[in-house]
């Protein structure tokens, strides 16, 4: 089996286990303390951002028109739309300087 | 009628009323499952890996991530761990919705856990605030639909993406950043969100500076989930909602 293969079987029974998990483990508590509820919930964004910050670093002019129209859309629509913007802007600047 | 026939009744248009709850997801979803699909074949996975990656684990930022790491060539360890932080907020959709379905057999349990995706929790748990029994059946109307199309189009998207010539013309290789930006500005309502933005943002930056990929990952999103932690529990907003 490759290596791939297993990366799939290990990131679905990881995934399966936070869908099981708070319902096995948290729920048992009573109440949760704020500052790990403030952790958990800080933990999409904080992840996510990650993915995204470094990219700044080997950014051209099309890459940074693309990601300012998405965080501008961001204020106006859901994700779909801007999400459309940024890949219409990237493929249009891209077309232009190369 | 016998009373047999009006359970079946009841569960077939139970079923039939969740069904008609998923097609705004579907519809949503759509465009996501080919993307991932379409990507995934760029960043080194084949048609069959990304069809089984959609029907096992299920969750599409999560995925998105996934294959990112992997068209860098990650540790495969490391890869697995971003996929279970990426999906972790899972844990709280999964504590909230154990009350509701807790009357359920334990196999329809099980499998309904499967299947708790974001909006499958949004739609369930606004139903049980509403007063309304989370039966198995509604459920599995709501979120049955949006699974086998998630995976269907992942496998479309996949054997699409093969056909694609020129991918840096048309920005292919860019799109996921685009889309994990999305997702971020998703989150912006949350209390605490451009403190921890900024954190992991300079940490992740200065890693991948210094420690270098992939640990710009791990290192960023421990710096903004510590900041969340540390910061006073009043400004996080979690304490107003008891």
């Amino acid at each position: 089996m490759s290596t791939t293969f297993w990366i799939i079987i290990a990131g679905a029974i990881a995934t399966y286990l936070t869908r099981i998990g708070g319902h096995l483990v948290i729920s048992r508590f009573e109440n949760i303390h704020p500052r790990v509820e403030a952790g958990l919930n800080a933990v999409p964004a904080a992840v996510l951002t990650t993915l995204v910050a470094p990219e700044l670093l080997n950014a051209g002019p099309a890459e940074w028109a693309a990601l300012v129209v998405t965080a501008v859309a961001s204020l106006r629509g859901g994700l779909m739309s801007m999400f459309l913007a940024g890949a219409a802007v990237l493929i249009l600047a891209r077309q232009s300087v190369g | 009628m016998s009373a047999e026939t009006l359970t079946e009744n009841s569960l077939a248009s139970d079923f039939w009323q969740g069904v008609r709850l998923s097609m705004p997801v579907v519809v949503a979803s759509a465009p996501f499952a080919v993307l991932f699909g379409a990507l995934a074949v760029d960043n080194g996975f084949s048609v069959l890996e990304a069809f089984l990656m959609s029907a096992l684990v299920y969750g599409g930022a999560s995925q998105m991530v996934g294959i990112q790491l992997f068209g860098q060539h990650v540790a495969p360890w490391l890869i697995v761990l971003s996929i279970f932080a990426v999906n972790f907020r899972h844990v709280l959709y999964s504590a909230g919705i154990g009350r509701r379905i807790a009357h359920w057999p334990v196999v329809s349990q099980a499998l309904g856990y499967f299947i708790l995706t974001d909006p499958q929790f949004a739609v369930a748990e606004a139903r049980a605030q509403s007063g309304q029994t989370v039966g198995f059946a509604w459920y599995l109307g709501l979120g049955l639909p949006v699974y086998v199309f998630w995976v269907v189009e992942s496998a479309l998207g996949a054997l699409f993406g093969k056909l694609i010539p020129d991918t840096h013309a048309l920005g292919i290789d860019f799109l996921l950043p685009i889309y994990f930006l999305g997702l971020v500005m998703g989150f912006r309502k949350r209390p605490l969100w451009l403190p921890v933005v900024i954190a992991s943002a300079c940490a992740s930056i200065i890693a991948y500076k210094t420690v270098g990929s992939p640990w710009h990952v791990s290192i960023g999103a421990i710096a903004g989930v510590l900041l969340a932690v540390i910061l006073p529990p009043h400004h996080s907003g979690v304490e107003t909602r008891r």
